[in-house]
């Protein structure tokens, strides 16, 4: 079987003011995955990735990168890694070019093979017009663009993403999703991404690890955990105003406007019969969608239930 | 990295720094120019005809060579700190720490850089010199060797200066309040020969005095101080810091939490 792109045993991350960033963490990504980490501010998620490529000194644990462990030779397992972190880390006074070839000078690549594949990237990335503009006159969007065409300069085989589209439009960041999923399954490059938006997450993702409180609470596809979901709640669109909250009997209706009903749905209930008991009062439903990303209202329960547990521990721990 | 990548990779930092300081040649190659020319007028043309000989020399030759150093060593220094601390500052510097390139090639990069530009103001203030005097070199390969030595310490040092830097302030401290002063205690003026004997041996103590005087014996052939002892001081230093700074950078110090 092949070495996992990533592995993370017994990862912990103490700082220096005492905050237990990880707390012993184990991780597997497999080559090939589309692979998401999840967690609220503060998770451990950065960190994670910080050790993972050298930003961050880890306090114990094993790290390997296809199965080169950094500690015996991180510059090999360097190579195969390509990173675009969450905040700009370019000079913003250089020009486009000049960043990313720089970044590909620092892998060893040759000028000769280097310029080739930055006219092909940042064409790709809808850079190339930009190729020798002042990479402070870019907007959010083209330097997020930026970073992602530097990272894969030296064609890396594992691309860390830590909020790849965080502030940048919705046009573009569905634009951002294709080539990321091209990368992902043209040239197998193995993606791992951290992101606050989870429907990013649903869309794009195999498998997910969700971090809280430097543990990982979570670690499965992201197909099983969505079929994990007991409930879901469904907006319905009506055609004629409802003044009167409708007595549904078996499901939980609410009354968002005289426009839209709310309408809980467990696991197991049909949707027809929803339908049906409304028809017969004659309230029409001319459209239906999910009140939020159902990876998010799983992702909120569990995130809830974990810092109530934490509290209750805390509050345990007080008394003893 | 085979050798060829590690060259590639330092060609690379280096050419990049390089670019830096010319693409923005108003403050740093024009600046010292200016300056030095003015220490040429009114030091050397008006105060130095009425202040006489100095060691046997015009008080315009025997500050030449000083001044030339004087140039090279805040030029050094100043070039490292500030590009290595805004690499830190806007968190470019990562790009550099994710990269395989090992720690001593960044060291390397940054203080090659450094020296192009402090030899690069030494050059220009050695031309604008032949406006003022009839520049004559006495050891030309000693005087080569020192200026290309204190360029490389004092570089070392500004990376140092960068590396535990924490704001801007920081890297302003060390040349405002140390650097500057040495630099004039350390004979590019005078000849410690003037002192008092208590103040020329805490003048030993300045390790300018050392260049200033190793550099001026090339130009001159005179010197306050043994050439010997001044190289073996000038080269300790190089290895001892650049041991450090190689030591701080392969433990993160001041730039990965």
């Amino acid at each position: 079987m092949a070495e996992p792109a990533l592995s993370i045993r017994g990862l912990t991350k103490v700082y220096g003011n005492g905050f237990h960033a990880l707390k012993g963490i184990d991780l597997d990504v497999e080559q090939g995955d589309f692979f998401a980490m999840l967690g609220p501010n503060g998770a451990g998620k950065s960190t994670t990735l910080g050790v993972v490529c050298s930003l961050v000194q880890k306090t114990a644990g094993q790290v390997s990168i296809f199965g080169i462990d950094i500690d015996r030779d991180f510059p090999r397992a360097k190579y195969h890694l390509g990173v675009v972190p969450q905040e700009f880390n370019f000079n913003q006074f250089e020009n486009v070019s000049d960043i990313v070839l720089a970044q590909a000078g620092y892998y060893g690549m040759s000028r000769r093979e280097a310029l080739p594949r930055a006219k092909q990237l940042l064409t790709d990335l809808g850079l190339w017009d930009k190729r020798n503009g002042n990479a402070l006159m870019l907007s959010g969007g083209m330097k997020r663009r930026l970073m992602i065409a530097r990272a894969l300069m030296h064609r890396p085989k594992l691309l860390i993403l830590d909020e790849p589209t965080a502030g940048v439009d919705i046009e573009l960041r569905r634009s951002m999703w294709e080539y990321m999923r091209r990368i992902n399954r043209e040239e197998g490059t193995t993606i791992i991404l951290t992101t606050h938006y989870l429907e990013e997450a649903e869309s794009l993702c195999r498998n997910v690890a969700i971090i809280n409180h430097g543990e990982i609470i979570r670690n499965t596809s992201v197909r099983g955990l969505l079929a994990e979901l007991d409930t879901e709640t469904f907006l319905l669109d009506l055609a004629h105003p409802v003044y009167e909250l409708p007595d549904v009997a078996g499901f939980e209706v609410r009354q968002v406007d005289s426009a839209q009903l709310a309408v809980v749905v467990h696991r197991g209930q049909r949707m027809n019969d929803i339908f049906t008991a409304l028809s017969e009062k004659d309230i029409q439903v001319v459209s239906m969608r999910n009140r939020a990303n159902r990876l998010e209202e799983m992702f909120v329960s569990m995130v809830e239930q974990g810092n109530e547990d934490k509290a209750a521990a805390e509050r345990a721990e007080a008394r003893a | 990295m085979n050798p060829t990548q590690t060259a590639i990779a330092l060609w690379t930092l280096v050419h990049k720094e390089i670019k830096r300081f010319t693409r923005i040649w108003p403050q740093t190659l024009l600046p010292p120019s200016i300056t030095m020319t003015m220490y040429f007028i009114i030091f050397g043309s008006l105060i130095g005809s009425r202040i006489g000989e100095m060691d046997g020399f015009s008080y315009m030759d025997f500050i030449v060579p000083g001044l030339i150093m004087m140039a090279v060593i805040t030029n050094s220094y100043s070039n490292v700190a500030s590009s290595f601390f805004s690499n830190k500052f806007q968190r470019s510097i990562e790009e550099m720490m994710v990269s395989p390139m090992p720690n001593w090639v960044i060291l390397a990069g940054f203080v090659l850089g450094g020296m192009a530009r402090g030899l690069g103001v030494g050059l220009i203030v050695t031309i604008v010199s032949l406006f003022f005097t009839r520049i004559s070199v006495a050891h030309p390969v000693l005087t080569i060797g020192v200026v290309v030595l204190t360029a490389a310490l004092f570089s070392i040092g500004g990376f140092i200066n960068a590396l535990l830097g924490k704001k801007f302030d920081d890297i302003s401290i060390v040349p405002t309040f140390i650097l500057t002063p040495l630099t004039y205690l350390g004979g590019v003026f005078y000849s410690i020969s003037l002192l008092p004997t208590f103040w020329q041996g805490v003048s030993m103590l300045n390790p300018i005095l050392y260049m200033v005087n190793v550099f001026r014996y090339g130009f001159l052939g005179v010197s306050d101080i043994p050439v010997g002892w001044a190289l073996a001081a000038i080269f300790t230093f190089i290895v001892v810091l650049f041991g450090i700074a190689l030591w701080m950078l392969e433990n993160g110090k001041g730039i990965r939490s």
